[in-house]
């Protein structure tokens, strides 16, 4: 008992706290569109290149969340039009971007003189480093993040499950992917000073794939990842703090593991298809399990 | 909106045709051209339309009446989806000019339902059957409101007359190709359009269902509604369509389904893919059900045995 509540004395501990909660929810249920979009690739590059934004900010003296900011929606605008006006495959054009900025990024960090804890803080993260200030900012972000999902959650998945259909009786796909995509890199934001720009794509991706394992209801599934996903938070948040850890990399290995037990555990996972009963046995809910067919795109 | 009145949102100038004008399509679209214009709920002038530099349609002119059940037929490639999605607002005209329902494609969206190949489908995606059909009444619920009551019955509703009712809790990769189908044009059923566009409806499915499909649409078109749907089965095309458009990268023949599908109509729009047999036609060209990937679109090919 004392291992759960002793850290809660801590002022930084209940910042890290809510901060990890509020990432670990932002990021699954946004996640849950980039997973069945299968855009992890496009996450993976706008984190990266908030980089340089970050650099910049801390150059001119400005607050690094309006940087990181600036530059990840900008990519996430930049690889929409991109997108759109095809002349070079989509995951071509972003791996040059996603390297692009990045290197700019370090290029700039490099040449700074001394050591520069914060801008390392924002590449593998450390929440309990996070101020009131920064808590405060990230909440009303990940905050509008969730009310933009919640007014808009059918025209997203309409869009996404059949865009041509969605188009084509009047949704707006196309400002949709753009909102979407920005949607990605203002999440990406917030979780920066969680995990950091090189995990950040798992903690995206990871809470939805493992949903994904146990329901194929869209609203049981976004649901599933953002329990996953704030479970995932705390647990890994108390575990950097008892065994004196990076927070960020503990969060997505807590998350890797749920994944990894459902995977072998889970009611479609490696175990039950052993044995071979894979479908329910006439329950109520025996076509909630996933068909396990996998859509190859040609 | 109630859900299953059918001649509701309809408007009195457009949609009934007087009686005189019940063989109206007979004359074809040249004939009188302003006329045809008018009364027309899609209706193209001179379109040409591709992709990059690829031209898929050329010079195409076409005006379909209110209450038409209109096939297009042609080989793989000759542009009957693009056509389709020039309809829908999903492809813009190179050149040309084109109305649906009266209004540049696009603007009347919410009368439209569009229903893409089966192979544009994410048969994997975690949507339930009615999911799938809640989705056509999403677009005139508007952002922000959520399904109610009168979505939920027109829903019900569009899968009874499916016959998929007892399916409402299935993943939609558990289903046959058949019953997939079905699910589609029972989303477009609850959209309430005035107008159908759809994919490759019947194609790749058991003639129960075919059957089934032809009789709902051909309620829809006796309703006033108009069905316009691309196939590759002729035999189909021929039975239960009235009309019947043939394409290769321009309009081939159109006209009623008897008189465009003879033989020498369908050499043309086949070119030398087509074998006529003691009378019998036999298009050889079509190992491959649909036509390939437009840029951009991802096409969902299953592995063997995934079908039940």
């Amino acid at each position: 008992m004392h291992l759960l509540l002793d850290p809660l004395s801590y002022q930084f501990f209940l910042r890290a706290l809510v901060a990890s909660a509020m990432v670990g929810t932002v990021c699954a249920i946004v996640g849950t569109y980039v997973v069945l979009r299968g855009v992890a690739f496009i996450g993976d590059a706008i984190a990266h290149a908030g980089f340089p934004g970050i650099v910049i900010a801390y150059l001119l003296g400005w607050p690094l969340y309006i940087g990181a900011t600036g530059a990840a929606v900008a990519t996430a605008l930049a690889i929409g039009v991109v997108t759109r006006r095809a002349g070079i495959r989509q995951d071509t054009a972003i791996g040059v971007l996603f390297a692009g900025t990045f290197a700019f990024g370090v290029f700039l960090f490099s040449g700074i003189k001394g050591y520069v804890a914060d801008l390392f803080s924002f590449l593998f993260g450390n929440v309990l480093a996070i101020s009131t200030a920064d808590l405060i900012a990230l909440t009303i972000l990940g905050l509008g993040v969730i009310v933009v999902v919640a007014l808009l959650w059918k025209e997203l998945l309409y869009a996404t499950f059949d865009p041509l259909g969605a188009a084509a009786s009047g949704i707006r796909v196309d400002r949709l992917e753009l909102l979407f995509l920005t949607l990605v890199a203002i999440t990406i934001v917030v979780s920066l000073q969680a995990v950091g720009i090189i995990l950040v794509v798992a903690m995206l991706v990871t809470p939805a794939a493992t949903a994904q394992l146990v329901t194929v209801r869209f609203t049981r599934l976004m649901i599933t990842a953002a329990a996953i996903g704030v479970a995932s938070a705390i647990l890994g948040l108390y575990i950097s703090f008892w065994l004196d850890v990076a927070s960020g990399a503990t969060i997505v290995l807590v998350q890797t593991a749920w994944f990894v037990v459902t995977l072998v555990l889970g009611p479609r996972g490696l175990v039950a298809r052993r044995r071979g009963r894979v479908s329910g046995d006439g329950a109520p809910d025996a076509d909630d399990v996933p068909a396990g067919v996998v859509g190859v795109p040609g | 909106m109630e859900p299953t009145t059918p001649d509701r949102h309809e408007h009195p100038h457009t949609r009934r045709l007087p009686v005189t004008e019940e063989h109206g399509h007979e004359h074809g679209p040249s004939l009188d051209p302003a006329h045809a214009h008018a009364h027309a709920d899609v209706w193209l002038s001179d379109v040409s339309a591709g992709y990059g530099q690829r031209v898929a349609l050329e010079h195409v002119s076409l005006a379909v009446e209110p209450g038409s059940l209109l096939a297009v037929v042609g080989p793989n490639g000759a542009g009957k989806s693009t056509l389709l999605k020039l309809m829908a607002g999903l492809a813009r005209p190179w050149t040309g000019r084109i109305e649906i329902l009266g209004n540049p494609p696009g603007r009347e969206a919410r009368r439209v339902a569009y229903v893409p190949q089966a192979e544009l489908v994410d048969w994997a995606f975690p949507v339930t059957v009615e999911d799938v059909v809640t989705m056509g009444r999403f677009p005139r619920l508007g952002p922000i409101r959520r399904p109610g009551a009168d979505d939920r019955r027109a829903v019900e509703h569009a899968l009874e007359q499916v016959g998929m009712a007892h399916h409402l809790r299935t993943q939609i990769g558990r289903l046959s190709g058949g019953q997939r189908r079905r699910v589609f044009l029972a989303r477009a059923l609850a959209a309430e359009p005035d107008l159908f566009l759809l994919d490759e409806p019947v194609t790749g499915i058991d003639p129960t269902t075919q059957e089934l499909l032809m009789d709902l649409l051909e309620q829809q078109a006796q309703r006033g509604k108009t069905v316009v749907a691309t196939t590759h089965d002729l035999a189909c095309a021929a039975q239960r369509f009235q009309q019947v458009l043939a394409v290769n990268r321009t309009v081939v023949a159109y006209g009623p389904s008897n008189i465009v599908l003879d033989a020498d109509v369908l050499s043309r729009a086949y070119g030398g893919h087509l074998l006529v047999i003691e009378g019998r036609t036999v298009v050889l060209d079509d190992a491959h059900h649909h036509d390939d990937a437009a840029p951009g679109e991802r096409h969902f090919h299953e592995r063997e045995g995934d079908h039940h």
